[in-house]
């Protein structure tokens, strides 16, 4: 700034030239599809109507904002990297990453006491199971799709494969046959596995994009063949009345033998939904278990060396055909596992459950995490699945936009936006450290550019 | 011999669809490495745009030459599906840009998922049929009571697609846009040094995808005659299949890649069976991927160590 100019002085006009330009542009992009409604009358044919008013203040919106950002965000931006680096990172960073992890586990445990104790019983069980449960089941589908994607490094976009195959394990095995809950999650586990290392086989010499493309098409095979095989699966029908799992043998009904019953209670569907409740965390938690405890051992140590460099693992005598269809087992065994409790969660399952936009639900909750890093992967999904969630009881916005307004309906759009919006902040996930298994002399954490992404 | 054949013209015009819609995944993945997973809503998209410009058209201006709306249709949806896909590019892929593999595919997803769902919020979620467009076709064989016919809108499809591929290859071929292309593609770094100018033909670039798409967009609203919301989805998933079979970032390779997919598919459906026609073009791929792992014309990778 020779001319003495300071240095954030306001550009007035260029900020007045950008402003109108992207409020040009917003109107050449929602013209068609917000200025236009199709609608069909009442003879059945389409017929147009215009919303004006709306695209209009849309497009004074974006502008607004383009403005806004022109005068204000960006010279608090320059000024920011103006700014020096702080020397020491604050103590506070170390107490809260060693305190972390112990009172999260604590909080999820202590849960469903907390609601109960805030909403009462009939309350809690909204909480307890559209957030809890439902969070928790991706926390763990999460958490098993980041030993095949964060660990050994290899693109799964069919996961929801594995986990449809777990449900339809257990669904099948537990009508026709009449086993229990607690013989059938083992075996939809060994089951999904076993699809694992089918559905991985083929897929060996492949990599990057080209895995991902194949994995998706086999997610997309498994699909399609439930929905068509309706002798077996029942078509898009899908499968209803499949036993809820018991309390070691009591199940949870009003008979006399029921749970509440057995227990001098008195009969409430919450307590089915409270245990439902602890054994998706006890199984969340068994995942993340024994996937710190896999990274220490030899196979554990394998998944990352295929996933830093493929070619010299295989130099130094690693069979990576097996390590690679072991990454692909352990994954499909924990999606296994998450299935056969989904399908005895619900009681009734479909193809719908198990379209590819779960898999990549679940994909993006690994990746918006910070792949590798399981609390990342813990918060995603927290915040993913428990914002599209919280959507759903967004009533009072009805006040503010008038009755025809339905929360519900911007909820995936959101959803869309939202994982865009995180990847260009972070794109290497909200977690950007990560724990490396081997270190030399002291442990300590590395960012998260110091890790490869894989090949596969 | 005549199911045959029928089967042959069914199939090769679900192929040009196919074949248009690959080009814009190959050609994207071809510059910047990253499969754009928005492109099927994309096309999507595009194919609602042409659905409310005809419905404008017909009903508002009341043009009764179908032919001049159609080309009107065609020109309206490629200028704004092109902005659609300049601004997508703008907003979630360039920031991301050098940055690690998965992160513009994730914000690819994410795209997508936006725009099925803006679609939906939008213009509702039902199917939105209109009149046909085009009526009319020609027997071009008639024997043992089977009459093997070309309808007007399959000759339009086929004549439409022939000729942007031709407009399209000479502008990759010829032009100094593309030979930037090319250039980007081989050496981003290189081409900027000798004077490209990469971001431009790197937007270039979506927009000729987005352009294409909505020639696709607009011959899938004309030959099916309804679209909803989700049909970005399916199309888009074996379009990439398709470019994955020609081997992903070969031009000719997503054009036969699209028609051999169409012709599947459809043979499929007419000699076995027509629920697992979508197995049997993914089983394709599969195959085709496990032992010819770079598609059909696609170069082989060298592994540099």
């Amino acid at each position: 700034m020779a001319d003495g100019a300071p240095a954030n002085r306001v550009d007035w006009a260029r900020a007045l030239r950008d402003a109108g330009f992207t409020a040009l542009i917003a109107f050449g992009l929602f013209l068609p599809l917000i200025g236009f409604k199709t609608i069909t009358d009442i003879r059945n044919n389409l017929i147009l109507t215009t919303r004006w008013p709306l695209l209009f203040a849309i497009v004074a919106i974006v502008g607004g904002g383009r403005l806004a950002y022109s005068l204000v965000a960006e010279p608090w931006l320059k000024q920011r990297t103006l700014r020096p680096v702080a020397a020491a990172p604050s103590p506070w960073r170390a107490i809260v990453g060693k305190w972390f992890v112990p009172f999260a586990i604590g909080f999820v445990i202590a849960y469903p006491a907390i609601v109960i104790a805030a909403t009462g019983f009939r309350g809690a069980l909204k909480w307890i199971d559209n957030f809890g449960i439902q969070i928790l089941i991706y926390v763990m589908l999460g958490w098993g799709l980041n030993i095949v994607v964060g660990l050994a490094g290899l693109l799964d976009l069919g996961y929801v494969a594995f986990y449809a195959v777990g449900a339809y394990s257990y669904a099948l095995l537990a009508k026709s046959f009449g086993f229990s809950f607690w013989i059938l999650l083992p075996l939809a586990g060994i089951l999904s596995s076993f699809w694992g290392i089918l559905l991985g086989f083929p897929v060996l010499r492949l990599r990057g994009d080209y895995l991902a493309i194949v994995t998706l098409a086999f997610g997309e095979m498994i699909r399609l063949i439930l929905i068509n095989w309706v002798d077996l699966t029942n078509g898009y029908a899908g499968i209803s009345g499949i036993p809820r799992p018991t309390f070691f043998g009591i199940p949870f009904n009003a008979d006399d033998n029921g749970f509440a019953a057995v227990f001098g209670l008195e009969f409430s569907p919450i307590y089915r939904t409270i245990f439902l409740y602890y054994l998706i965390l006890a199984l969340a938690l068994l995942t993340a278990f024994v996937t710190v405890r896999l990274r220490r051992l030899p196979v554990g140590r394998a998944w990352e060396a295929l996933r830093e460099d493929e070619t010299a693992c295989r130099s130094l005598g690693i069979n990576t055909t097996n390590t690679k269809l072991t990454a692909f087992a352990m994954g499909a065994m924990f999606a296994g596992f998450a299935g056969s409790f989904f399908a005895a969660r619900q009681g009734f399952i479909s193809p719908e459950s198990f379209t590819f936009l779960e898999s990549a639900t679940i994909l993006s909750i690994v990746v918006l995490g910070g792949m590798g890093s399981q609390i990342g992967v813990a918060i995603a999904a927290i915040v993913m699945i428990g914002g599209t969630e919280i959507m759903r009881d967004l009533d009072f916005l009805k006040q503010i936009f008038g009755p025809t307004f339905d929360p519900t309906q911007y909820r995936m759009l959101l959803f869309g936006f939202a994982m865009v919006l995180i990847m260009i902040w972070r794109p290497r996930g909200l977690i950007s450290t990560r724990e490396p298994s081997v270190f030399l002399k002291e442990r300590k954490s590395i960012s998260a550019d110091l890790i490869g992404e894989g090949h596969g | 011999m005549e199911v045959f054949l029928q089967q042959l013209i069914n199939g090769i015009t679900l192929g040009s669809i196919y074949g248009l819609i690959a080009i814009g995944y190959t050609m994207v993945f071809g510059i910047i490495g990253m499969v754009n997973f928005a492109h099927g809503d994309v096309f999507m998209v595009s194919a609602f745009i042409a659905l409310i410009a005809f419905l404008i058209l017909t009903t508002w201006l009341g043009i009764t030459s179908i032919a001049l709306a159609l080309f009107i249709v065609l020109i309206v949806a490629m200028v704004f599906t092109s902005l659609v896909n300049w601004v997508i590019e703008r907003i979630a892929y360039r920031p991301l840009r050098g940055s690690f593999r998965l992160a513009p595919l994730i914000s690819a997803i994410g795209m997508s998922i936006f725009l099925s769902n803006f679609v939906q919020v939008s213009q509702g979620p039902r199917n939105k049929p209109i009149p046909p467009m085009v009526q009319g076709e020609f027997v071009v064989m008639n024997g043992h009571g089977y009459a093997v016919t070309l309808s007007y809108k399959q000759l339009i499809i086929w004549g439409v697609t022939a000729v942007l591929l031709a407009a399209f290859w000479f502008l990759v071929a010829k032009t100094r846009l593309g030979r930037a292309q090319r250039a980007c593609e081989q050496d981003q770094k290189m081409a900027a040094l000798v004077g490209v100018n990469v971001d431009q033909t790197i937007s270039m670039t979506f927009v000729i995808a987005a352009a294409l798409a909505a020639v696709a967009g607009t011959m899938y609203l004309m030959y099916y005659g309804v679209v909803s919301f989700s049909d970005g989805f399916v199309p888009g998933v074996k379009a990439f299949t398709a470019a994955v079979l020609g081997g992903i970032g070969s031009l000719p390779g997503a054009v036969i890649g699209g028609l051999l997919i169409g012709l599947i598919e459809t043979m499929w459906s007419a000699y076995f069976s027509i629920d697992y026609k979508d197995v049997a073009a993914f089983s394709v791929l599969a195959i085709t991927l496990i032992f010819l792992p770079q598609g059909l014309f696609g170069r082989p990778d060298v592994e540099k160590v």
